[in-house]
């Protein structure tokens, strides 16, 4: 399959992307995007200052056709959420790495990363989606 | 469904060559979109679409008591019908609900052919094989029988650079059909489809669809000709409010509640059902399909529950989606009775999540005149 996988996140096996930085800012691959077609609701079930937990759903996103859920790829404090998708959904089809960021966490382990895929392992598991 | 695996129509390399994502439906293996849903939607409401929709059913019905065994099936009153006329209707069982909904076309007097639902074709083909015995003759057509339909505003106008046979159908009135010759397949061709927009319906002989799919694909940019699957094809007639058989209607549901009265003749003389449906008819209806408008934050989904505003559940959602052409998120949905009036507030339980809806007129939307 197609889509994008930026040398510099990391990812889950269920096609969230993570930024290492101060922050670990939160979005969903092209690859999940292009399964999902017209994004038309992002919906944030949280917000800043609550406890997501690592492989728990923190939203839901809907296509025309289906709904997914939304995947905390590590446990801790949610300290940035982007409103603008609340009104904006189609920036997830847009820029999917970039504008369609969807929550920055705070992790409560730093090491919480480690347990991430690095771009080869996520390119691999998406080649035998 | 069974294990068996998936089949594939005449037009399957069609569908791969022009990148379609093929899923798994009513035991084939069809596309569901090739350049994305809206974009699908869009160029059948604004240009021309194509779609395969071989998987149907075409049962065929010979003999001089072929009309009186449709007729007996089906809730419309096929005895209305002219040579060349199709009509849409019901066909329920002795309980008065509905085994499926039906086009049905007459050929001739003696000539008839019922084009049912792909997810019921062995029902429909046994059910209609059953009453034929020892008064028609009746064969199942399915297998030898493509079925590509054109929808748009300008699907006719595309039809008719195929040649003078082709330009001659822009004649046909709507739920009309006539037999003819598109790019040398002999087709039969209806003023009929399911998008809420002008065009046709294209039964050709199975392993020629892929000849007339192409001519329509090779003179199809001009007309911003577009492949059409699955996805689209839900959200183009959820807008016209068109039924889905599976979803809004099936073997727990009658007629009069979904809203298709239009098509029960209760005085056209016995029908299946028909003893059902008088009772179902003299008293007032315990529930009826609505169609809805989401105006909080939510896509209403096949199978959420619906709530009254204290949050009581009391009806189910059978469509919804965001209408791309209406710009909003709509359903349909059984509510009860005192509940379906324009402008009733309630709630759609979106996977616990209570959102708020209104009951609003159907159809969501219709074509301008031409």
């Amino acid at each position: 399959m197609s889509g994008e996988v930026p040398a510099d996140l990391l990812y889950t096996k269920d096609h969230e992307w993570v930024r290492p930085g101060a922050d670990l800012a939160v979005g969903i691959t092209a690859f999940a995007v292009e399964q999902l077609g017209d994004i038309t609701l992002v919906n944030l079930d949280v917000k800043v200052g609550d406890e997501v937990t690592a492989g728990k759903a923190f939203g839901t996103i809907e296509s025309v056709k289906t709904l997914s859920d939304l995947y905390a790829p590590v446990a801790g404090k949610v300290v940035r959420i982007n409103a603008e998708l609340a009104t904006r959904p189609e920036l997830v089809n847009e820029d999917c790495y970039g504008k369609a960021w969807m929550i920055a966490i705070q992790p409560s382990d730093p090491k919480a990363t480690s347990t991430l895929m690095d771009p080869k392992a996520y390119t691999a598991h998406v080649q035998s989606s | 469904m069974s294990d068996s695996p998936l089949r594939r129509t005449s037009l399957y390399e069609e569908h791969v060559a022009l990148g379609a994502r093929m899923v798994s439906f009513a035991g084939w293996e069809m596309p569901v979109q090739y350049t994305g849903i809206v974009d699908e939607h869009v160029a059948v409401r604004t240009a021309s679409g194509a779609f395969d929709v071989s998987h149907m059913g075409e049962l065929r019905l010979r003999g001089d008591y072929a009309a009186h065994v449709v007729d007996h099936l089906v809730t419309n009153d096929a005895k209305k019908l002219v040579d060349g006329q199709a009509m849409y209707t019901c066909a329920c069982n002795e309980g008065g609900t509905i085994l499926d909904d039906l086009i049905v076309y007459r050929r001739s007097a003696v000539d008839w052919l019922v084009v049912c639902n792909a997810s019921n074709r062995s029902k429909m083909s046994a059910h209609f094989a059953r009453a034929a015995k020892d008064h028609c003759d009746f064969e199942d057509q399915s297998d030898a029988t493509a079925l590509i339909a054109l929808q748009g505003p300008r699907a006719l106008e595309l039809l008719a650079t195929l040649g003078p046979e082709a330009a001659a159908l822009s004649a046909l009135k709507s739920f009309t059909f006539r037999d003819t010759s598109l790019v040398g397949v002999r087709c039969t061709v209806a003023r009929t489809g399911y998008t809420g927009e002008d065009g046709v319906e294209i039964f050709a002989p199975w392993h020629e669809a892929p000849t007339v799919w192409r001519a329509l694909f090779g003179a199809g940019k001009a007309f911003g000709l577009k492949a059409v699957g699955l996805g689209a094809r839900d959200t183009l007639r959820l807008e016209p409010r068109l039924s889905l058989y599976g979803n809004d209607i099936d073997e727990t549901t009658n007629p009069l509640e979904a809203g298709l009265g239009w098509v029960v003749k209760l005085d056209k003389g016995d029908f299946v059902g028909r003893g059902a449906l008088v009772k179902i008819k003299a008293a007032p209806l315990a529930r009826k399909l609505v169609g809805f408008e989401v105006t909080g934050r939510g896509i209403a989904r096949h199978g959420y529950p619906l709530r009254d505003l204290a949050g009581a559940e009391v009806g189910l959602c059978t469509s919804g989606s965001p209408g791309p052409t209406v710009g909003k998120n709509i359903g349909l949905g059984y509510l009860p009775g005192a509940m379906t009036a324009i402008g009733t507030q309630f709630l759609v339980d979106c996977r616990g999540k209570n959102v708020e809806a209104v009951v609003v007129p159907t159809p969501f939307y219709k074509r301008r005149a031409a």
